[in-house]
């Protein structure tokens, strides 16, 4: 079949590569949909998350229709159109039994590796380096998914291909954010970052019944689409003051919870940025944490800070006194999409959850080099380039 | 290369990045092992279902050569599984064990899959993993090396 895969940094290729069976008894073979870039595709194409390998499919966003079941297989059937969460959870150990399904114990068969890195490892996911299990990833006509009774869930006949897709990875990762953060009835929240991620953490933001929900970014697109589709304020950070303006919304007192969906890779400007470049590029520090020290500055005393942004290793300048002055609650965490995605699906089939506006870029596998430059470089306002296996 | 390098290398690297959290994660070649050396998972399966007399199979296989304890994990977490080699050989240098290269790697990878299949009953198959054209790089050897130490590996 084909396949789109990592070759190298800023190296992606098309490629012939062999179909997947069923390999255990809970597996399900997939034929792929939609699948769809995410930022967190960057992190491995720029070479920041380093254990890739030449010939490793990309993508961990999608949805399909089931081709084959494996025997143990209770939940779905030949022919059911399902949506996929994009870490494998067992659904049997701790943490997968307190519904933080992407810290699951069983899920990464390569787990010395994060475990040295981190002292714990974590679960394993589709398409996302050798790091996080070596599974092959979505960008392929078919895909193999283990544990599909936990991780697959049966779309309702009244969802589009094209909303359902982000239930996989962008809405329960919003979801993770906004729910695991705390937010409150009558909170302001501020998110930094307005791709699919930061658009559904605002999104969950306002459900849960924040009073004002704000996302910062620069791109005008993006920041548009925060408006009329997510309905929330926005803030552009090259034409404003972004601590002073969060100051003032919120009568000088900061916002209550503030959401970081940028990631290690953050833009910055001045010479703050230019510091933090060469100290990656130094291999000095792993990540640019730009979006997550503006955030620590703007949250209020006793507020909460939550990273969802994809961060590898070690981070400079960090303003740890903030933290503890401040009396902050930091947290972060891939996201645990098997809790978040019936709640999801339910939403967007009542058209509380719009999603489609994301897919601005519908393309073929072959067209997998121009998607990603074009989601890299958001050239053409490309908020998410949108593979379709089948042509 | 010879494997051993490759993986040992791989170690080293992460063995660096470590060093820079925790000073004391490459002081010392004993760093990071207790004292009386035992290797832990806690299972979520009650402290009865956990029968010391029938070891699942990965533990199984090292016969005498392992002693094995369990014991009840606190606030509902399930049975704390701990094994140790008999002959302690000087545990290998941070590096190797980071690697998956040490003399304990077996067992620290029979304890993982010994708690999968506990709580899940088997465990996950990961290869054939369908792949494109590999090419060779040195860091993809590196990485790969690493990889088939990955399962061993750890700070357990
Ligand atoms: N936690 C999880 O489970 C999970 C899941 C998916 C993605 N992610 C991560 O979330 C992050 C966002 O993902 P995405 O798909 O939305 O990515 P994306 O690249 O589409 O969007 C990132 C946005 O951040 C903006 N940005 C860059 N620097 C900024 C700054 N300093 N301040 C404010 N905005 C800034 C960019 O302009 C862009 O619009 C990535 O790091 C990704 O790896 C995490
Ligand atoms: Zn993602
Ligand atoms: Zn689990």
């Amino acid at each position: 079949m084909r396949a789109i895969t990592w070759r190298g940094v800023n190296e992606i290729g098309v490629e012939d590569v062999p179909d997947p069976t069923i390999l255990d008894p809970g597996d399900i073979v997939l034929e792929v949909g939609l699948s769809v870039t995410c930022g967190s595709d960057l992190h491995l194409m720029g070479g920041y998350i380093p254990a890739m390998r030449a010939g490793d499919v990309l993508g961990h966003e999608f949805m399909g229709t089931v081709a084959e079941v494996g025997p143990a297989v209770t939940r779905h059937r030949v022919g059911d159109r399902v949506v996929v969460v994009s870490f494998i959870g067992c659904g049997q150990c701790w943490y997968c039994r307190q519904g933080l399904w992407s810290l699951c114990d069983n899920g990464n068969p390569n787990p010395g590796m994060t475990e040295a890195l981190w002292g714990q490892s974590i679960g394993g996911c589709f398409g996302y380096s050798h790091a996080l299990g070596g599974y092959a990833g979505s960008h392929a006509r078919y895909i193999r998914v283990p544990h599909a009774d936990h991780g697959a869930f049966t779309i309702p006949d009244g969802v589009s291909d094209e909303r359902a897709l982000f239930a996989s990875d962008a809405a329960p990762t919003g979801w993770t954010g906004a729910d695991q953060a705390g937010v409150q009835a009558g909170d302001v929240v501020a998110v930094w970052g307005a791709g699919g991620v930061g658009q559904m953490a605002a999104r969950k933001a306002m459900l849960m019944g924040a009073e004002r929900v704000v996302v910062v970014d620069r791109l005008d697109n993006r920041l548009e689409q925060v408006r009329t589709h997510i309905g929330a304020e926005t803030l552009d950070y090259e034409q404003v003051d972004v601590l002073a303006e969060l100051r003032e919304m919120t009568g000088g007192r900061g916002p209550d919870v503030c959401i970081e969906a940028v990631g290690m890779e953050a833009h910055g400007t001045g010479v703050q940025h230019v510091y933090d470049q060469v100290k990656q590029q130094l291999r000095l520090q792993s990540d640019r944490p730009t979006a997550v020290r503006e955030a620590i500055h703007a949250c209020r005393k006793g507020g909460t800070v939550f990273t969802l942004g994809v961060f590898g290793g070690l981070v400079d300048k960090f303003p740890l006194g903030a933290v503890m002055n401040k009396a902050l609650t930091l947290r972060g965490a891939q996201q645990h999409g098997q809790r978040y995605v019936p709640e999801i699906l339910d939403l967007m089939d009542s058209g509380e959850v719009r999603t489609e506006h994301l897919a601005t870029h519908v393309m073929s596998l072959e067209q997998g080099p121009e998607g990603y430059r074009m989601f890299k470089e958001k050239e053409d306002g490309c908020v998410r380039a949108v593979f379709k296996p089948a042509g | 290369m010879a494997t051993d390098t490759l993986t040992y290398l791989a170690g080293a690297v992460v063995g660096r990045v470590r060093s820079l959290v925790d000073p004391t994660g490459s002081a010392s070649a004993t760093a990071g092992r207790t004292a009386a050396g035992w290797l832990a998972v806690t299972v979520l399966r009650d402290p009865g279902d956990v029968d010391l007399a029938s070891l699942p199979a990965p533990l199984a296989e090292f016969g005498h050569r392992i002693e094995v304890r369990a014991d009840p994990a606190p606030a509902g977490k399930g049975t704390e599984l701990r094994a140790r080699l008999r002959d302690r050989r000087p545990p290998g240098p941070a590096p190797a064990r980071l690697a998956g290269a040490d003399p304990e790697a077996d067992l620290r990878s029979a304890l993982r899959r010994a708690k999968q299949l506990l709580e899940v009953g088997a465990v996950l198959t990961v290869d054939p993993v369908p792949h494109g054209r590999r090419t060779a790089t040195p860091g993809g050897a590196l990485l790969e090396a690493w990889t088939r130490g990955a399962a061993g590996a750890g700070v357990r």
